[in-house]
């Protein structure tokens, strides 16, 4: 009997029939994204500030033997301060262009490398062999007194 | 009546019992000289079972948090009784399992057993696949130690190169930018609820698949046995067959126990955020072809970057190897050489690459 009355609706009122269709289905529709949006933004962490702003203490004069390096922390990311054997410092970020690692200095090669896969960069930062796309970003060096510190340039 | 017959009687009135039995009692295995193979299959569910009760039990002193992961597992290895035998044998039976889970879909590859009408099958098998990865990849970061860490930077990165979607993949793995405290808690929930939801749900359909369908025959078997049926040989699942899948089993397991004796599971030194990646970096050995060929590449593939290319290259192998039986429709049911000869290069590919990582570029 429903379908019987249905099929008369139907018969009797096309444009209504299909109003009430697309009606309930937008409804659907609509209330389906009201349920994932929420979730979808959930799982996408809220953005922090960034700590530490452009520029952070690196280390001091005498820490650092010639031709050696070591990690500092620039805000929330890992950079290197390499000291050449020739006496003058660099600061570059330490995270690997390629996929991510952490780079290290490595004094038989004078050059800074990552042993995830073996990339590999000058020490002003150039990516000179191995899969790494791009440099390292280098940060200017700034001596007062006896503290090293790295800052980020400003265009960067 | 006695009480054990009253009993299945109840049962039979409420859920077919009875019918249950009968299809368990006419279940057959084909015998022929490739019905080791068969075992590989039921070998993997098993150690996924094992490592579902050595997880639980693990559950019990984890936290997964960056000042509590290392030193609660460092407890479970030194304080907790038994703690050594639980983790090692959950470290050594993750890789067994990966180990049989790959053998099995090779086996069921050259054996054609993915042809009409099990293409199925082998579709929730792939995924099943992907998701025994996924868990070796979640869990290998929950020790929270250097080598864990910088894995999950490298594999989290490695996603990052998908077009479009990539960054908002990377900040959905790690729950940020970079690889914290939030990716640990991220990747616990990972590995302990989603994943082992998602694989109960396509374990089940896969053996209800295997049910339905029966064990494939390899085509060559099946056409001495069409040439000659006297030849046609098979074993009665239960008790036969499944006494002696329980027998392989049981061995699986001793072997386990020996090697967390023997061979304790490392813990390595904790997850250090601002220390460089230490030398002599690398993964665990399922996922060694890959990384060897991000080595391999260069920064620059004609115009795209490297890893990019080594990335998609994957992901576009993943995907024709998966769909691999929907082009291999050969009519005599022999299959295409292609197809063959596809499957023989991936598994030199992965054998070769794999062995070249640890033997040459150390």
């Amino acid at each position: 009997m429903v379908l019987g009355m249905n099929t008369r609706a139907s018969d009797r009122s096309p444009n209504r029939r299909s109003f009430l269709e697309l009606f309930l289905g937008t409804g659907i529709v609509a209330s389906l994204i009201s349920f994932i949006y929420p979730v979808l933004r959930y799982i996408i962490p809220p953005k922090q500030a960034e700590l530490g702003a452009n520029l952070v203490l690196a280390g001091h004069v005498g820490e650092l033997k010639p031709n050696s390096g070591k990690i500092f922390r620039f805000g929330s990311r890992p950079a290197l301060l390499v000291l050449t054997a020739d006496g003058k410092y660099h600061a570059l970020s330490a995270v690997c262009t390629h996929l991510g690692c952490t780079v290290q200095y490595r004094p038989d090669l004078h050059l800074v490398w990552c042993p995830c896969h073996n990339g590999k960069y000058s020490v002003d930062g150039a990516n000179i062999s191995g899969p790494p796309p791009r440099p390292l970003q280098e940060f200017e060096v700034i001596l007062k007194g006896n503290d090293i510190y790295a800052q980020r340039s400003q265009n960067s | 009546m006695s009480a054990p017959a009253k009993i299945r009687n109840w049962l039979d009135e409420r859920f077919g019992w009875d019918q249950l039995m009968a299809f368990v009692r006419h279940k057959t295995v084909p015998t022929h000289r490739f019905s080791y193979f068969y075992f590989l299959g039921g070998m993997t569910l098993f150690l996924f079972g094992l490592q579902v009760v050595t997880g639980i039990l693990l559950l019990m002193y984890y936290r997964p948090t960056p000042d509590g992961a290392f030193e609660s597992v460092q407890y479970i290895m030194t304080q907790v009784p038994f703690g050594w035998l639980i983790r090692s044998i959950h470290s050594w039976g993750a890789n067994a399992m990966i180990l049989t889970a790959i053998a099995h879909m090779f086996s069921v590859f050259f054996l054609k057993s993915y042809r009409k009408p099990r293409e199925l099958t082998w579709l929730s098998g792939m995924i099943l696949l992907f998701l025994v990865l996924a868990f070796g990849f979640s869990g290998y970061l929950l020790p929270w130690n250097m080598l864990s860490l910088f894995a999950t930077k490298v594999g989290t990165n490695m996603a990052a190169q998908v077009p479009l979607l990539g960054h908002w993949i990377l900040v959905f793995l790690r729950g940020g930018p970079d690889v914290t405290g939030a990716t640990l808690t991220r990747f616990f929930g990972f590995h302990v609820a989603v994943l082992p939801g998602l694989a109960t749900l396509l374990i089940g359909l896969h053996l209800l698949l295997v049910q339905r369908f029966g064990m494939s025959v390899p085509p060559t078997v099946e056409a001495e046995w069409k040439v000659d049926p006297s030849k046609v040989q098979e074993l009665r699942f239960f008790p036969n067959f499944f006494l002696r899948e329980l027998m392989a089993w049981y061995i699986a397991l001793a072997a386990l126990g020996a090697l967390a004796a023997f061979r304790p599971w490392e813990l390595g030194q904790k997850a250090d955020l601002f220390a460089s990646a230490p030398a002599g970096i690398r993964p665990e050995w399922y996922f060694m072809f890959m990384f060897q060929t991000l080595r391999f590449l260069p920064a620059k593939v004609g115009p795209f970057a490297g890893d990019l290319v080594g990335v998609l290259g994957f992901g576009a192998a993943a995907l024709v190897w998966t769909c691999l039986p929907f082009f291999d429709n050969d009519k005599r049911g022999r299959g295409k050489r292609w197809i063959a000869g596809a499957g023989v290069f991936a598994l030199t590919y992965f054998v070769g690459a794999t062995a070249y990582a640890y033997l040459v570029a150390r």
